[in-house]
């Protein structure tokens, strides 16, 4: 261990930042830490740009009628805000984790291949600037939802095309940042490191780049196939040329369904590290996470068409979707139940990571929840495409996939900035973040109940008040994220220095092994691991 | 009397407590008028069904959650470091592991039983009373009734709450965008399957209070049943994202006794006879137009606008003005046929000869634009 620092002190000066200064650095940097902060920084704009849609979205849905945007353009907010929340705030900012996080903690110099690294990331502007483009087009962005069923999307102008290609952009930047991973963790561990060794995060991640290599080709197919049919003649999804509109659907959810563990599981990679840390007591049930991890991944596969109950699959495929989806219940209980273990007689505190660690698991288990209601065919026939709907996945997505983000940017910004933030105002942003979350989404299910459809841009009068408090919390929400911008600026700018290992409980590579701020090249040779 | 008796304790009472009273009474009267906490009231034994499952998974939910966050948060009160805690080192207990994956299961067994029986029983189109096709169309309902009473009846529903009410220039109606111009009657007691199919893009038809939701699917039949118990007027929406409309088109099914709906079929059979129009007929410019606007309004006003200016975020063209539209023979190819791969549908399939010669006969008279009329006979001329 002393070994490293030494070696990182008496070579200082490779912390210098490859040949070139100022914007030049980060258009060519293939530092993994580098990367890891463009993938974080790009992904809290798009934050930003989906969540003003969200917030129209919601300024919309505050009364009955039509006040600020037409039925068209309220379509083409609500398949934008999805694309760019899913693609290009979630999956980057996990991938931003990634980048920093997996060479650390498993000793590696870097990431495998370092000039791919920055290729996947650099590809993901031109897709943002695609589907910012569409809006410009002749008849401006999609209006067909982020799901893009056919036939819907073949009545769409050239943005569509636009999108399409983004989202081509966007599969490969997946496809090559998951070969990235990939080999990274198979081939650059320290030595000492064994698999069943590292920590639960890389071990997430591991799963989710497999994960991603399985189902952004098909998502590429899906797309593409539509294209085609938009342009060339085909009829893949036009019954008249011997096509169905549901296979699609088909071929979509397949690479819909495993999207939603590709978004979750660094999520719970994310929680598995900062629970033990705040817990002071190592992660309960280790072994059985990874085998939890690798059975709902596996069982991802199969579930897809419990997003189709009401295309009108027959009962033998109702019955097989709906027990295949309840059996996912079985492995996330698992990882439930092994965070609270050890919780359980532990020595707790409660710093921001940790609050918002359990935040997660309280609202990301409701989502949980009402996924096992959903699964139920009879009561999905009457909730599928309902607000109930739309409750139930923000809460997988943003209490979950959102407050394990934060939770790990609360985590490791000490070690990569080097400087404390604030944890006064860190706690503001979590309850404030919890309070309007819950206020947005929450009364959302009592909308789906009552019958209200999702993606619609006005309403009959008995869903008005339910709306009127989902859209208060929505622009409460939106304040929130501004603290929290504020937040991390301040802690870059003037927090105070942070030491090696700021959290006493926490036991991985990056917190025993390297100095903090991290230096520009870690590990350049492996840590001694006993 | 508890106000009185409070106001000869506090002085200041009379005025905080009314205040309260009003603050409550509102809230409460508002929360009583306004909120919907649960599925809608069912009408269908399936509906009612599909109510209990819900309910019995939401209690064992709720049981789950209350026993595994109650366990959380003892720990975060008991076993905090400011307490003065000492953490323990154990990190596995192999009996605690196998328990918390074989009880769940076995609750999903429990919860899986009584689904499946549901499943099985909704899935069961067979022995129908009556069979309805209903078809998606951008934006609105065709029915049509294909087997048993009332059979040979088709009506096509359209929303029918005025613009000036979704624009926000006049009030709102009781029963705001679910309104139609035909509703679906149907008898009571009767199962009904509903065929399912689409004439553009996958649409969703949507009854809550019967439980009955199915993809209407261009190309493809599907189908659903109900069979309600109450008489009434019962209101859904469509569930399936259709384009700019979407919101726009609901459902409505008037349930009626057996004796009322034998009538209503009479009635219905009746006014069909009696309103087909000879196609033969000729009619005056000023028939025509004022027919024509009425037909306008109902089908094409949504993408070509009450000023006739068009969409283009739907690829609808501005009418008025257009060359295309006051040139000899007029535009009827196009409203029969429609245009492939946008909104613009063959109406030649939902309308009649005079209707679509009325119709295009007001697009080529209006916003200043000035052409011949149109007469039904050529209209049927160029039908293939």
């Amino acid at each position: 261990m002393s070994a490293v620092i030494d070696h990182d002190h008496a070579h200082g000066h490779h912390d210098h930042h490859g040949g070139y200064g100022g914007i030049m650095r980060w258009i060519t940097t293939t530092n993994h830490k580098d990367i890891g902060t463009l993938y974080l920084w790009f992904s809290f704009l798009m934050f930003g740009v989906g969540g003003i849609m969200a917030v129209v979205i919601r300024a919309e849905l505050f009364s009955p009628g039509l006040q600020f945007v037409n039925p068209d353009f309220f379509n083409q907010l609500t398949t934008m805000h999805g694309l760019i929340m899913i693609f290009g705030a979630i999956m980057p900012a996990f991938v931003g984790f990634a980048n920093w996080q997996i060479p650390m903690m498993i000793g590696a110099p870097d990431m495998a291949f370092a000039r791919l690294n920055n290729w996947s990331f650099w590809l993901l502007p031109f897709a943002a600037t695609l589907l910012a483009l569409s809006f410009l087009m002749p008849g401006g962005a999609p209006g067909v939802g982020w799901t893009m069923y056919a036939p819907l999307t073949v009545q769409m102008g050239m943005g569509m095309d636009f999108t399409i290609f983004a989202v081509h952009l966007l599969g490969m930047s997946s496809i090559l940042g998951a070969i990235n991973i990939i080999t990274t963790i198979l081939n650059l561990r320290a030595p000492g490191m064994t698999l069943l060794r590292m920590p639960l995060f890389v071990w997430t991640w591991l799963i989710t780049a497999y994960l991603l290599l399985a189902v952004m080709p098909v998502l590429a197919g899906a797309v593409t196939m539509t294209l085609t049919d938009r342009h060339f003649g085909t009829t893949f999804f036009n019954a008249a040329g011997g096509g169905d509109p549901v296979l699609y659907q088909h071929i979509f959810w397949f690479f819909g369904h495993p999207e939603v563990y590709v978004v979750a599981l660094p999520a719970f990679g994310v929680i598995s590290q900062v629970i033990p840390a705040f817990s002071r007591k190592p992660l309960f049930g280790y072994a059985s996470m990874v085998y939890a991890t690798s059975a709902i991944a596996i069982l991802s596969f199969i579930v897809w068409a419990h997003h189709m109950y009401t295309t009108g699959i027959p009962v033998s495929g109702q019955l097989f979707f709906m027990y295949a989806t309840i059996l996912i219940a079985v492995p996330t209980g698992v990882k439930v139940f092994n965070w609270v273990a050890t919780m359980w007689k532990g020595s707790l505190s409660f710093e921001t990571p940790m609050l918002f660690a359990l935040g997660f698991l309280f609202m990301f288990t409701l989502g949980g929840f009402t996924g096992l209601v959903l699964a139920l065919v009879p009561v999905d026939i009457q909730l599928q495409d309902t607000y109930y709907v739309v409750a139930h996945f923000h809460y997988v997505m943003v209490a979950g996939a959102l407050f394990a983000a934060f939770a790990g940017i609360y985590f490791w910004l000490p070690k990569w900035t080097g400087k404390m933030y604030d944890e006064t105002l860190g706690k503001i942003h979590f309850w404030l973040t919890l309070v309007f979350l819950n206020m947005i989404f929450f009364v959302q299910h009592f909308l789906g109940l009552a019958g209200m459809p999702r993606r619609i841009p006005d309403y009959p009068l008995m869903f008005e008040t339910w709306n009127k408090i989902s859209s208060l919390g929505a622009f409460g929400m939106g304040l929130a994220q501004l603290l929290f911008l504020y937040i991390v600026v301040k802690c870059i700018r003037s927090g105070a220095p942070a030491p090696q290992k700021p959290w006493e409980g926490a036991d991985s590579l990056e917190w025993t092994h390297l100095p903090t701020p991290v230096p520009y090249h870690s590990f350049e040779t492996p840590p001694v691991l006993h | 009397m508890p106000i009185s008796s409070a106001t000869a304790r506090f002085p200041r009472a009379p005025s905080i407590a009314a205040c309260a009273g009003v603050f409550l009474g509102l809230t409460f009267s508002g929360l009583a008028l306004a909120l919907e906490w649960n599925l809608q009231p069912a009408a269908s034994r399936l509906a009612a069904e599909i109510q209990d499952l819900h309910e019995y998974v939401m209690i064992l939910c709720a049981a789950i959650f209350v026993g595994v966050f109650g366990f959380m948060f003892w720990s975060v009160y008991a076993h905090r470091k400011s307490k003065g805690h000492q953490a323990e080192e154990f990190h596995e207990h192999t009996t605690v592991e196998m328990l918390w994956t074989a009880i769940p299961a076995l609750i999903l067994v429990l919860i899986a039983w009584p689904a499946t029986r549901l499943v099985v029983a909704q899935k069961d189109t067979t022995a129908a009373d009556l069979t309805v096709k209903v078809t998606g169309i951008q934006w609105k309902w065709a029915y049509d009734y294909l087997k048993g009473e009332g059979e040979g009846i088709s009506l096509i529903s359209t929303l029918s709450t005025p613009r000036e009410q979704i624009e926000g220039r006049a009030p709102k109606g009781e029963h705001y965008l679910l309104e139609v111009d035909n509703e679906l009657v149907v008898p009571v007691n009767k199962k009904i399957r509903m065929i399912t199919t689409a004439a553009d893009v996958v649409h969703s038809w949507w009854v809550p209070a019967f439980g009955a939701k199915q993809d209407a699917i261009p190309g493809f039949l599907r189908d659903t049943w109900f069979r309600a118990e109450k008489t009434g007027v019962f209101r859904g929406q469509c569930a399936e994202l259709c384009g700019k409309e979407h919101g726009f088109m609901p459902i409505v099914v008037r349930v009626v006794s057996q004796e009322d709906y034998s009538k209503w079929v009479g009635e219905r059979k009746k006014a069909l006879l009696a309103q087909a129009d000879d196609p033969s007929r000729k009619w005056s410019l000023e028939e025509l137009k004022a027919r024509g606007e009425k037909v306008y309004a109902a089908n094409c006003i949504a993408c070509h606008q009450a000023s006739g200016q068009g969409s283009p975020a739907v690829k609808a063209p501005a009418l008025a003005g257009n060359k295309f539209v006051t040139a000899e023979p007029g535009p009827i190819d196009t409203v029969l046929n429609g245009r492939p791969n946008t909104a613009m549908q063959a109406f030649g399939r939902q309308l009649s000869d005079t209707e679509i010669a009325a119709v295009i006969t007001y697009v080529r008279n209006s916003w200043g634009n000035k052409a011949s009329d149109v007469q039904p006979a050529e209209v049927k001329a160029r039908r293939k």
